[in-house]
C-alpha cells in the first residue's frame, strides 16, 4: 500500500483572502493543518530606515502607510512620541480633535475590517454596506486634511488646521440629477462638526443593520464559533494586545489603563469577550464601533464649546502663520530653518503607545541629539497577532484558515513596515 | 493611581530584587520611564526574575529590537565657518562610519505587566565581534518573530532561538539592511530580463543623495537649567 504523507499546500501571496501579501506555507494532513509558516515581508519597505535619514516631520507620512487603514492612529503614536521627547504638550482642543479623529479612525478600520472578514467566510452584502459608512468617514479625512486617507494630519504639537467651517459638498457636474445632489448633500450644510454629529446620530442604526445581518446568522455563528480559540493565558504569552486580547477576556485597554491624550476626560465601556473564539472577537469589534460614536459625540460636543488654539505657539517646533512671516524677521528665520532643517530634539529615548484599532501601536525612538531619528522602532500589533498564526491554525481545517486571518485583521503595510 | 505612583513602586520592587544579588544592573528614570541595563550574561536570570516575581510580573514582552550605535552623534554637516565663497551643500558624503563602539549593538525589550500595569525597559549591550544573546523565547513565547526581525536587520544572534531565520527580507538577500553601515539605497536592484526571461539582480545603479544633512545640535534648551555649558563656565570665571 501506499504511504501517506503529508502535503505542503502554498496559500497566497495573490490570494484574495490574504488580506495583502501574506504567503502561507501549509502543512496539511488531509484537510486538516498540521503547520502553519506563514512568510511576510513581501511589503517590507524599510520604513524604519528611511526615518532615519529624513527630518523628524517628514516621517509623518510613513507612518499613514503602515497601517494603512488606521491612518491617523498610526500618525499618534509617532507624534506622541516626538513630543514625549521633546517635552511638550499640544493644546486641550488639539488634544480633543485627536481624540476624536483616532475614534473615527477606529472605526473606519473596524469596518473595514468587518467587510473583508464577513467576504471571506461567505457574506457579500456586509462588504457594501461598510463601505458605505467608510465613505462619508473618508469625507471628513478630506474636510481636515485634504487627503482622504494619508492624511499627516497630527503633528508634533498638535493638529495641522482647525476643522473647517464648512463640510466639503458633492457638486453637480459629477453627478445626474439635481435630486441626487440634494440627497448627497442633506447633511453638508454646515459645518464639519455638524456633519459628524449627524454621523453619529445615524451609526448605532447602522450598526444594528450589520448585526442583522450577522450576528445570529447561523452559517456566520458556523464559521466562528469555537475556531481559532486563544485562552487568556497564552493571549498573554504571545503578546496580544487590542481586540485579540479582550477577546479572551482580559480588560485591558491603554485608553483606561494608560490613557493618553484626553481619553480620561471622556466616557466609555471596555467590551470583553470570554471563550476567546472568533466570534467574540466579531462581537467585541462591534461594541468597540458603539463606544467609538459614543467618544465622538462626546468630543463634538466639546469642540462646539471650546474654540481656541490647536498648535503650540512655540516656532522652534511648530511653523509660525503665513501672515507672520511676511512682516516679521524672526518669524521667517523659524520658518526658514524648520524646513530647510527641522528641529532638533534632546538627547534620549522613549517608548510612545496608544490603543490603535489592532492593538497596541507603539513607536520606540532613541535620538542622539540630531534633526532626525537616531533609530526609529514601530511596534506593529499585528506583527504579534501573525505570529501566533502557527498556534492558532493548527488542527483546523483549511477554510478556517481564511476566518483565523480575518479574525486578526491583518494588514500588511504595519506586519512588514 | 497616577503614572508617578507606579513608577515608585516599580523602583521599590526592583530594588528589592535586583540591589544585592545583580549590582551591575542599572536602572535609570527618565521622561516617565524605566530602563534597566543588563549585562549579556545575566539577562536571562534578570528576566526571568522579571517575569515569575508577583511584585514585577512582566507577563507580557511587548516588543524586542536591535540598535546600531555605529554612527552615534556623527553629522554629515561639515562646515564650521563660513568660507569666502559660500556654502556648498556642506554633505560630507562619503562620511567613513568611526570604529564602532566598544558595544556597538544593543537589543532592547519592552515589557508590560497587565497585573501592576508597569511598563520597563531593558537593555542589553553586544560588542561587534560577538552580538549573540540569550533568547527570552521560553518566557515569552510572542517574542519568537520579534527576536527573528532583529536577527534579520542587524545580524544579533539569539541563543537558543528555534527557528532564527530571515524574516522581512527577500528570500536570499545578503547583509543586514539596518546597520549603519547598510546603505540607504541598498546593494542590488531587480529588473526583469527579457533575454533570459526571468528576474535578475544587479548592482544598484543610483547615486546615494542626502537632501537635508544630518546636523547634532546642543540645543541648550533641553538641558536642565538651559544653559549650555560653555556659557555656564565663562560665566562662573568672569
Amino acid at each position: 500500500m501506499a504511504e501517506i504523507r503529508n502535503f505542503t499546500l502554498n496559500f497566497g501571496p495573490q490570494h484574495p483572502a490574504a488580506h495583502g501579501v501574506l504567503r502561507l506555507v501549509l502543512e496539511m494532513d488531509g484537510e486538516v493543518i498540521e503547520r502553519a509558516d506563514p512568510h511576510v515581508g513581501l511589503l517590507h519597505r524599510g520604513t524604519e530606515k528611511l526615518a532615519e535619514a529624513k527630518p523628524w516631520n517628514q516621517s509623518i507620512g510613513y507612518m499613514d502607510r503602515l497601517d494603512y487603514v488606521s491612518m491617523m492612529c498610526n500618525e499618534h503614536g509617532y507624534v506622541g512620541a516626538i513630543e514625549k521627547l521633546l517635552g511638550i504638550e499640544p493644546p486641550v482642543r488639539a488634544q480633543y480633535i485627536r481624540v476624536m479623529f483616532d475614534e473615527i479612525t477606529r472605526i473606519l478600520n473596524h469596518l473595514l475590517w468587518l467587510g473583508s472578514h464577513a467576504l471571506d467566510v461567505g457574506a457579500m452584502t456586509v462588504f457594501l454596506y461598510a463601505f458605505r459608512e467608510r465613505e462619508d468617514l473618508m469625507d471628513c479625512y478630506e474636510a481636515v486634511s485634504g487627503a482622504r486617507m494619508h492624511a499627516t494630519y497630527y503633528r508634533p504639537g498638535g493638529v495641522y488646521r482647525d476643522l473647517p467651517d464648512q463640510m466639503t459638498r458633492y457638486e453637480k457636474e459629477h453627478l445626474g440629477s439635481e435630486r441626487e445632489l440634494k440627497y448627497r448633500n442633506r447633511a453638508r450644510g454646515g459645518s464639519l462638526l455638524d456633519f459628524i454629529e449627524d454621523f453619529t446620530e445615524r451609526f448605532p442604526k447602522l450598526v444594528d443593520e450589520y448585526e442583522a445581518l450577522l450576528t445570529d446568522n447561523r452559517i456566520w455563528k458556523q464559521r466562528l464559533v469555537g475556531i481559532g480559540v486563544v485562552s487568556p493565558e497564552r493571549a498573554r504569552q504571545l503578546g496580544f494586545t487590542g481586540p485579540m486580547l479582550r477577546g479572551s477576556g482580559i480588560a485591558w485597554d491603554l485608553r483606561k489603563k494608560q490613557p493618553y491624550a484626553v481619553y480620561d476626560q471622556v466616557d466609555f465601556d471596555i467590551p470583553v469577550g470570554t471563550n476567546g473564539d472568533c466570534y467574540d472577537r466579531y462581537l467585541v469589534r462591534i461594541e468597540e464601533m458603539r463606544q467609538s460614536n459614543r467618544i465622538i459625540r462626546q468630543c463634538v460636543e466639546w469642540l462646539r464649546a471650546n474654540p481656541g488654539p490647536v498648535m503650540i505657539g512655540d516656532h522652534k517646533i511648530a511653523p509660525p502663520p503665513r501672515a507672520e512671516m511676511k512682516d516679521d524677521m524672526e518669524a521667517l528665520i523659524h520658518h526658514f530653518k524648520l524646513f530647510t532643517e527641522g528641529y532638533a530634539t534632546p538627547e534620549g529615548e522613549v517608548y510612545f503607545s496608544v490603543e490603535a484599532p489592532k492593538g497596541e501601536f507603539g513607536c520606540y525612538i532613541v535620538s542622539d541629539g540630531a534633526n532626525k531619528p537616531y533609530r526609529l522602532k514601530i511596534r506593529a500589533p499585528g506583527f504579534a497577532h501573525m505570529a501566533a498564526m502557527d498556534e492558532m491554525a493548527k488542527g483546523h481545517m483549511l477554510a478556517d484558515v481564511v476566518a483565523i486571518i480575518g479574525t486578526m485583521d491583518i494588514v500588511f503595510g504595519e506586519i512588514d513596515r | 493611581m497616577s503614572l508617578e505612583d507606579r513608577l515608585d513602586d516599580l523602583e521599590e520592587a526592583l530594588e528589592e530584587y535586583l540591589e544585592e544579588e545583580y549590582q551591575d544592573c542599572t536602572w535609570k528614570r527618565d521622561k516617565g520611564e524605566i530602563t534597566l541595563t543588563v549585562p549579556r550574561e545575566k539577562l536571562l536570570e534578570v528576566m526571568t526574575l522579571l517575569r515569575r516575581k508577583r511584585t514585577l510580573g512582566f507577563d507580557q514582552c511587548i516588543d524586542v529590537c536591535g540598535v546600531d550605535y555605529a554612527a552615534w552623534k556623527q553629522d554629515e554637516w561639515e562646515v564650521q565657518d563660513a568660507p569666502n565663497t559660500g556654502f556648498s551643500r556642506a554633505v560630507e558624503r562619503d562620511g567613513e562610519i568611526q570604529p564602532a563602539p566598544k558595544s556597538r549593538f544593543a537589543v532592547v525589550y519592552h515589557l508590560l505587566s497587565l497585573s501592576n500595569n508597569f511598563r520597563l525597559r531593558v537593555k542589553t549591550f553586544l560588542d561587534e565581534d560577538y552580538p549573540v544573546v540569550d533568547s527570552v523565547i521560553d518566557l515569552w513565547n510572542g517574542v519568537n518573530w520579534f527576536e527573528r526581525e532583529a536577527f534579520d536587520m542587524f545580524g544579533i544572534l539569539f541563543n537558543g532561538h528555534p527557528d532564527l531565520r530571515r524574516i522581512l527580507t527577500d528570500y536570499g538577500f545578503v547583509g543586514h539592511p539596518f546597520r549603519k553601515d547598510f546603505p540607504l539605497i541598498g546593494q542590488v536592484e531587480m529588473r526583469y530580463d527579457e533575454k533570459l526571461g526571468r528576474v535578475v539582480y544587479e548592482p544598484v545603479s543610483i547615486e546615494p543623495r542626502v537632501n537635508t544633512p544630518r546636523v547634532v545640535r546642543e540645543d541648550c534648551r533641553y538641558l536642565p537649567d538651559g544653559i549650555a555649558p560653555e556659557v555656564a563656565e565663562e560665566e562662573a570665571d568672569g
